[in-house]
């Protein structure tokens, strides 16, 4: 019985995530064009919303991964500070730039999407508030995985911020919903997957289907992304380390 | 830690702006916002709540590099670690140091800069409660935010990019009590929210700034 | 107490400096710790400090019994001399200054502040904040930089009382402090030495 932790070695982890990664790839390039066709070209055109609705299989699993990205980099974290395992560290900083991603995609097509629907690209709602509170918590991270020379040092350093962070972002969401109550609808993706959408309010399975692919494939190319740039960061930090060495003859 | 304290204080006084340096920023920052919005009191009354938290953050957040970056400077962050004080006893205490030479003088003079602002009657006590229950906590996070980029050596810009974020929900609370006190509103929900975040951060933080400081030590 | 240090290794950076540290140093004794340049003194001094912690190895000795004394001084310039070694007392649980400004000559400069000082004299002040930590171990990287001969022999007669106080010091130097008593170790043969480099292979170390 092997032991999950063996994949952290980075040696193996770089090998089994070179096997993984074209299966990735191509599921996630399935799921995508699949998901994103199926909605934008043969799903109805929502009768109060008109084709703008459409937009909802971009910004839902933005949105998703937006968060989830911060909680798989709170995970990584944890296990670097328990485990002291290298690999886990440097996925959290490749997580990092792609979860700030999604939280623009998510911002940018929430801005687009509220236009025509609430006459306005900006409003101080909970929803879009939190999210941008988010990707000040992201720029922060980035950042100072960036400004810290020693390796070791920023991982330390920025796990802490993101525990830290992650705690203040949960406060601020629940300050935020008290500072504003909103126009923005509830989240209605997992009821209607529950429950077929017998009210307006929830989204119909006609949506629901193609809108699920779509989170599906934006699952995946996370993953995806994470397997790759952690590769990137581990050949990195191996690169540091022989410079390094040397130095010091 | 007494001594710690009272060295702290006495080098606030000594190199002086300890005191003043972030009672002037706040001054022109009001001063600021007027002439930026116009002098028309009704309005200056609506938005004075929000401008004097505001103008107190910033302020605290003007000294916040200060509270390690000398000490590791001349070594004596070094040797406070090898002396037989706790590390979560030396944040907290940078953390009062930095309150009583920031935020209590911000505390103070609110109230005078609420006159400036004509902020309504019943606002007085509502703003200057809420900043006295809210800026502990914001010397805490910006103590932890400090002990982060101690050792960067332009870690100032870094650190307002890292701390501010954590500032938001004490702002909104105490925005809200001040807002809703200078409405004549009932303030008592804001206001325990408020206590308990900052009686949670004073709790919990100083292990996360102590851990943080020591990992910059090495 | 005795200070008992096995195999000790050491890092900086990510890279190993020193390894197969060993020494034991009883009540009494002094080591000096010899080197070139960037074999990993200081390093050495910060990880037998518990400033920093080691790669691999034993050490067996109360880390409240530890005064530190760096390249830095922890001097603030707007604090008089006097001020400066009473604080450091305090943080010790102490009070007794007198001894440790007559020992580093440093009475006539009590009221001056310390940012007025040349750096021999700021030297002198922060070797004297060793005096009032009460403790035992002492640990210092390169005390007499800055001395002149004068100060050097203040600073060995100091050493030389704390040890005779049943006291220890562990001193990174480069100069003859005339102390003859004191054991020598040279850093430079235990340099750590470098798994070989393969490209492919490599371990969490990365190295």
């Amino acid at each position: 019985m092997k032991s999950i932790w063996e994949y952290a070695n980075p040696k193996k982890f770089i090998e089994t995530s070179q096997a993984l990664l074209p299966w990735v790839t191509g599921l996630t390039v399935v799921c995508m064009v699949v998901g994103l066709v199926w909605g934008f070209f043969f799903t109805p055109d929502d009768y109060r919303q008109g084709s703008t609705v459409k937009i909802i299989y971009l910004h839902v699993p933005a949105a998703l991964m937006a968060i989830n990205a911060w909680f798989m980099m709170l995970l990584a974290s944890l296990i670097w500070l328990i485990r002291r395992h290298h690999v886990s560290a440097l996925a959290a900083r490749a997580a990092a730039p792609i979860g700030a991603v999604m939280t623009i995609i998510a911002l940018a097509t929430g801005a687009i999407w509220g236009q025509p629907m609430w006459g306005t690209w900006w409003v101080w709602d909970p929803r879009l508030t939190s999210f941008l509170i988010l990707f000040l918590f992201y720029l922060g991270y980035i950042a100072l995985w960036a400004a810290v020379e020693d390796d070791d040092t920023a991982a330390d350093l920025t796990s802490i911020l993101c525990i830290v962070g992650s705690v203040f972002a949960v406060l601020s969401r629940y300050a935020v919903h008290f500072w504003n109550q909103g126009l923005h609808q509830g989240a209605s993706v997992m009821r209607a997957g529950a429950l077929a959408g017998d009210t307006e309010e929830r989204v119909s399975n006609v949506f629901a289907v193609p809108l699920f692919i779509s989170m599906a494939g934006f699952v995946l190319f996370f993953v995806a992304l994470v397997l790759l740039r952690t590769q990137t960061e581990i050949r990195a930090r191996r690169m540091r380390a022989l410079m390094a060495r040397e130095r010091r003859g | 830690m007494i001594a710690l304290l009272t060295r702290d204080l006495k080098l606030a006084v000594r190199a002086g702006g300890g005191f003043g340096l972030g009672l002037a920023f706040f001054l022109i920052l009001v001063a600021l916002v007027a002439f930026g919005v116009g002098p028309e009191s009704a309005l200056l009354a609506r938005i004075a709540p929000g401008i004097l938290w505001v103008g107190a953050l910033l302020a605290c957040l003007l000294s916040l590099d200060r509270i390690f970056a000398l000490d590791r400077e001349d070594g004596s962050l070094d040797l406070l670690a090898t002396a037989p004080l706790p590390m979560e006893g030396i944040v907290t205490v940078k953390a009062l140091a930095h309150w009583i030479t920031t935020g209590l003088p911000l505390v103070v003079a609110a109230p005078l800069l609420g006159l400036m602002l004509s902020l309504p009657g019943p606002g007085y006590l509502w703003l200057f409660l809420s900043l006295l229950l809210g800026t502990p906590a914001l010397s805490v996070l910006g103590t932890f935010g400090a002990a982060l980029t101690v050792g960067l050596k332009r870690g100032g810009l870094l650190m307002s990019l890292i701390v501010l974020p954590l500032y938001v929900p004490t702002l909104i609370f105490g925005a809200e009590v001040a807002r809703r006190g200078a409405g004549g509103l009932s303030v008592e929900v804001p206001l325990l929210l408020l206590a308990g975040i900052t009686c949670a951060t004073l709790a919990l933080l100083p292990f996360a700034s102590a851990a943080v400081l020591r990992v910059n030590l090495r | 107490m005795e200070m008992k240090v096995t195999d000790l290794a050491v890092a900086r950076g990510g890279v190993p400096l020193l390894a197969g540290v060993s020494f034991t140093l009883a009540p009494g004794r002094a080591l000096i710790l010899r080197g070139p340049n960037g074999s990993g003194k200081t390093t050495l001094l910060r990880a037998l400090a518990g400033l920093q912690p080691p790669l691999a190895g034993e050490m067996s000795f109360d880390r409240e019994a530890v005064a530190y004394g760096g390249h830095a001084d922890g001097l603030k310039a707007q604090m008089t001399v006097t001020e400066n070694l009473a604080f450091w007392a305090a943080v010790h649980g102490l009070r007794e200054i007198g001894p440790a400004l007559a020992a580093f000559d440093l009475e006539g400069l009590r009221d001056r502040l310390a940012g007025t000082l040349s750096a021999g004299q700021k030297r002198r002040l922060g070797l004297a904040r060793l005096m009032v930590t009460g403790r035992p171990l002492w640990l210092l990287d390169e005390p007499t930089v800055s001395l002149d001969t004068a100060s050097v022999a203040l600073f060995a007669e100091a050493v030389r009382g704390h040890l005779a106080r049943g006291g220890m010091a562990v001193i990174a130097t480069h100069i003859e402090l005339g102390l003859p008593e004191a054991e020598v170790l040279d850093v430079g043969p235990l340099k750590a030495a470098l798994p070989a480099a393969q490209l492919d292979d490599f371990d969490e170390a990365f190295l």
